[in-house]
């Protein structure tokens, strides 16, 4: 019996009928911008027994990442946890506590050396010898310089762990870094203030089913979802190139849904997928809540794209 | 006597060392560490006020859009920005929205697999788990005996598996866990059943806020959502409302009810003494008498007496915090704080967080808090529903000074404020209905004060949060953020008195120091959430401290 004729026998159990299975397949496809000759090949990816073991590693971080990761549909978090991959560790939702947490991150290190994926959120702080910021009784500078090279693969996801992030933001009071600067690893870097969950389950299906990193731009970014800006993907577009923009939040221009570049909308300037696939089971996205985009996926946005509410 | 430390806790927002002294298998002492520290308030120097709630959001992704809230408040306050009434509508509405999200997160998936095994729950017969879910409430979804057959038969595949992923190594077995193998199993299967609820309920954010988590839809006197402001919009946040208190009235509150009566010796662990709240909810215009949850302060257990609460008694004391000054602290409206690592050590300093006093005596805040004070001040939905849970249980009220009352005013507010986003949304189509499309403050950022203060108090999941700002020429000359865990967590202060969790731990028993789950139980039933709660500022020089290399 094939694993993926298990998987589907598993999903089936739950009353995920084996069309629902291809649907969300091919719904990731798309997303990862893949043709449709590559959904039973996605298909097969996730089936794929054992799971493979991925470590998430939470340094100076607001666990705003693991909140967005927990919102996935299609596949649900239940699924990408019990079916799709082994979480050997996550402090937010792992059972045990301390010592036995250690052991866990210890035994899935030894075990799978070379082979685990490296997930991690959060900028690494290295001033004062890194005291910023402790785990286990070790500063997340020692962790991660001691956990990222025995990776088969590191995912930094968020802004923070791909370049910095929030805790960078000037005057970056913990020196804090990126993963790739600390450890000189080159890392798949999914940014966001959180990331879509899409692009991160996008990316680790990339992983499963070529069994290499997905292509990549020269920011560590995966292409399928950061290869276009935000600008030209954008809905209200159209009212960008007729003139037609918002002065005041509170006016019928807001209400018209014209653009918000007057406002300070960095969407020309940002590389991200949010007007495609939007957020939250495609409910909504910033743009759309009236909001300009602030260029959460860019590297220093916080002190690049600030004042947020001033034209670029 | 056995000292334990438990480094990291997981199940929690952010990075929390817990150190315990066992003696004859119960906890004599207690400290309380947080060990991540990043200085937010320090970034925020010299920056556009707007800007603000979208950095100090960043405070914390479980708590999220709470800190945007008191953040955009704050500015509010400080600058006069003409609050539109459906600005105040659709922020509480999101408000509520992250009360429902966050409670049922943390119930399910932070807190339950203190008193729930999965493992027993292998050896539940489905049959009678179908006939437990239905006795204890009628309307429970999937609570069929294939429904737990399946649940049974996935768990087991899994742990057959041998890749037990984040439930390895967890405390499975211990005699600490009471529940039968059925209510195991039921509770499994709500884990997983929550799971997906959260995603869904999360929408409800989505709506008006943009996304979730890191709603970015705030500006002075309102939200940005000019265009959601319409019948289709309104419907789908309705219908996700309604979807969520559904589960919350099916699944979540007969859960904590099913489970409680096993855990009743969990009614005299873990209580402490004092209570404050600022109240939140504003149900009309006028604040704070329009507040669902009353603001208040409670001494000594002393329910009968719910004293007003002054913000200006507030001290934030750092004898025992690494941070230079004057151990005794000052109030955070003029507050100074410089950030020092020495070594951890229990005698002397040992957290990034600071110890919030209120008259110089520890306050518990958060759902107890809150509901203990709304209990006093009388308010009927919370009156009602506290008595129908002593009444089912069979305890009296004193017992809610507890873990366990912790657990269930948690339970009970989510059912309270989920029902009045009812009749927010009332407001709210009435407003629409009569033409009134106003959301927010519109006036030119030129227009408005180059200078002021203010404060953003409110009541959020966890408990009592303020900020404080001070604006000058247009940018931002101080912040100061004293949020919930800071109160609950923080250390001891100037006069060695212990912190509010490190207090309710003692007398917690601990049968084998190696597996402490009865200890996570205190913990987590505080829901602590630690990347909140560890800040500083400058709020004298602007100066930006350089961090001295011990």
């Amino acid at each position: 019996m094939s694993q993926g004729k298990g998987l589907l026998e598993r999903l089936e159990r739950k009353g995920i009928s084996r069309r629902d299975f291809m649907k969300y397949c091919t719904t990731l496809t798309a997303t990862m911008g893949l043709s449709s000759a590559y959904v039973p090949k996605v298909a097969a990816a996730l089936a794929n027994a054992p799971r493979p073991p991925v470590i998430w590693l939470a340094l100076a971080e607001c666990t705003g990442c693991a909140e967005s990761t927990l919102r996935t549909m299609y596949p649900w978090i239940d699924q990408l946890v019990l079916d799709i991959i082994s979480l050997d560790y996550h402090e937010t939702i792992m059972a045990p506590s301390g010592e036995a947490a250690e052991k866990s991150l210890r035994d899935s290190i030894t075990k799978n050396a070379g082979k685990f994926i490296l997930v991690v959120d959060g900028a690494v702080p290295t001033g004062d010898n890194g005291n910023f910021g402790t785990v286990g009784g070790k500063t997340m500078l020692e962790l991660i310089k001691e956990v990222g090279p025995k990776a088969m693969a590191t995912i930094c996801i968020g802004t923070c762990a791909s370049y910095g992030g929030l805790p960078a933001a000037a005057p970056n009071p913990t020196q804090a870094k990126s993963v790739s600067e600390v450890t000189g690893l080159k890392t798949v870097n999914i940014p966001g203030c959180p990331p879509n969950p899409i692009n991160f389950v996008g990316t680790v299906v990339n992983f499963l089913l070529f069994g290499k990193l997905p292509e990549l731009d020269d920011k560590g970014r995966p292409l399928f979802a950061y290869g276009q800006l935000i600008h030209d993907q954008c809905p209200r577009r159209s009212h960008f190139d007729s003139g037609e923009f918002v002065t005041s939040f509170n006016s019928d221009e807001a209400r018209k849904g014209w653009c918000l570049y007057q406002m300070g909308c960095k969407g020309p300037d940002t590389y991200n997928n949010c007007p495609k696939v939007k957020w939250n089971d495609g409910t909504s996205w910033p743009v759309q809540a009236g909001h300009p985009c602030i260029g959460c996926s860019e590297p220093n946005f916080w002190d690049k794209s600030t004042p947020f509410f001033k034209s670029s | 006597m056995a000292r334990v430390v438990i480094d990291p806790i997981t199940r929690i927002e952010g990075h929390l060392k817990i150190e315990v002294e066992v003696q004859n298998g119960k906890v004599t002492n207690a400290w309380s560490s947080s060990t991540l520290f990043r200085g937010i308030e320090i970034m925020l120097q010299g920056r556009d006020p707007r800007d603000a709630n979208l950095f100090t959001q960043r405070a914390c992704g479980v708590c999220t859009y709470v800190h945007a809230l008191s953040s955009i408040r704050a500015v509010d306050d400080a600058l006069g920005s003409k609050m539109a009434d459906n600005g105040r509508i659709i922020r509480t509405l999101l408000h509520g929205s992250q009360y429902l999200h966050d409670h049922m997160v943390h119930f399910y998936h932070l807190h339950a697999l203190d008193w729930v095994d999965i493992v027993s729950s292998l050896k539940a017969d489905p049959k009678k788990t179908a006939e437990l879910a239905t006795k204890l409430s009628p309307n429970s979804p999937e609570a069929g005996v294939n429904d737990f057959k399946a649940v049974q038969a996935r768990v087991k595949k899994f742990v057959e598996s041998g890749q037990l992923g984040p439930f390895a190594n967890g405390y499975w077995g211990h005699p600490a866990y009471k529940l039968p193998p059925e209510a195991n199993l039921m509770a499994v299967a709500h884990y997983i059943m929550a799971l997906k609820q959260q995603a869904r309920t999360a929408r409800l954010m989505a709506i008006f806020g943009g996304k979730n988590p890191h709603v970015q839809s705030m500006y002075l006197g309102g939200v940005t959502c000019a265009t959601d402001l319409t019948p289709d919009r309104i419907a789908e946040f309705k219908y996700l409302w309604l979807e969520t208190m559904a589960f919350v009235n099916d699944v979540y509150i007969p859960d904590v009810l099913a489970v409680a009566p096993f855990y009743k010796d969990w009614a005299k662990i873990g209580g402490t003494q004092n209570f404050l709240a600022y109240g939140d909810f504003p149900m009309g215009p006028k604040e704070p008498d329009s507040f669902l949850m009353p603001r208040g302060a409670i001494f000594n257990r002393n329910l009968a007496k719910v004293e007003p609460v002054d913000v200006s008694l507030i001290t934030e004391e750092i004898k025992h915090s690494w941070y230079e000054g004057d151990p005794k602290g000052l109030n955070p409206a003029n507050g100074e704080t410089k950030p020092k690592f020495d070594k951890y050590d229990t005698e002397a300093r040992y957290s990034w967080m600071k110890a919030p006093r209120y008259k110089g005596e520890p306050m518990e805040v958060g759902p107890l808090a809150r509901v203990l004070i709304a209990y006093g001040k009388g308010v009927p939905a919370v009156k009602e529903n506290v008595d129908a849970v002593l009444k089912h249980l069979a305890i009296p009220a004193d017992a809610l000074f507890s873990t366990l009352g912790r657990v269930a005013a948690r339970a009970i507010e989510t059912k309270v404020i989920g029902e009045a986003m009812g009749t927010l949304l009332g407001q709210l189509i009435a407003n629409v209905k009569s033409g009134d499309l106003n959301i927010c403050d519109g006036r030119p950022w030129e227009e408005m004060p180059s200078e002021g203060m203010g404060a953003g108090l409110n009541d959020v999941p966890r408990g009592a949060l303020g900020h404080w700002i001070s604006v000058k020429d247009k940018k931002i000359a101080n912040y100061q953020m004293v949020v919930p865990s800071t109160w609950n967590i923080g250390p001891r202060d100037a006069a060695d008195k212990m912190g509010p969790l490190e207090h309710a731990l003692i007398g917690t028993p601990v049968v084998d120091p190696k597996r402490p789950v009865e200890i996570l139980r205190t913990i987590h039933s505080f829901d602590p959430c630690i990347a909140c709660g560890v800040h500083v500022i400058d709020t004298e020089s602007n100066e930006v401290y350089k961090f001295e290399v011990v």
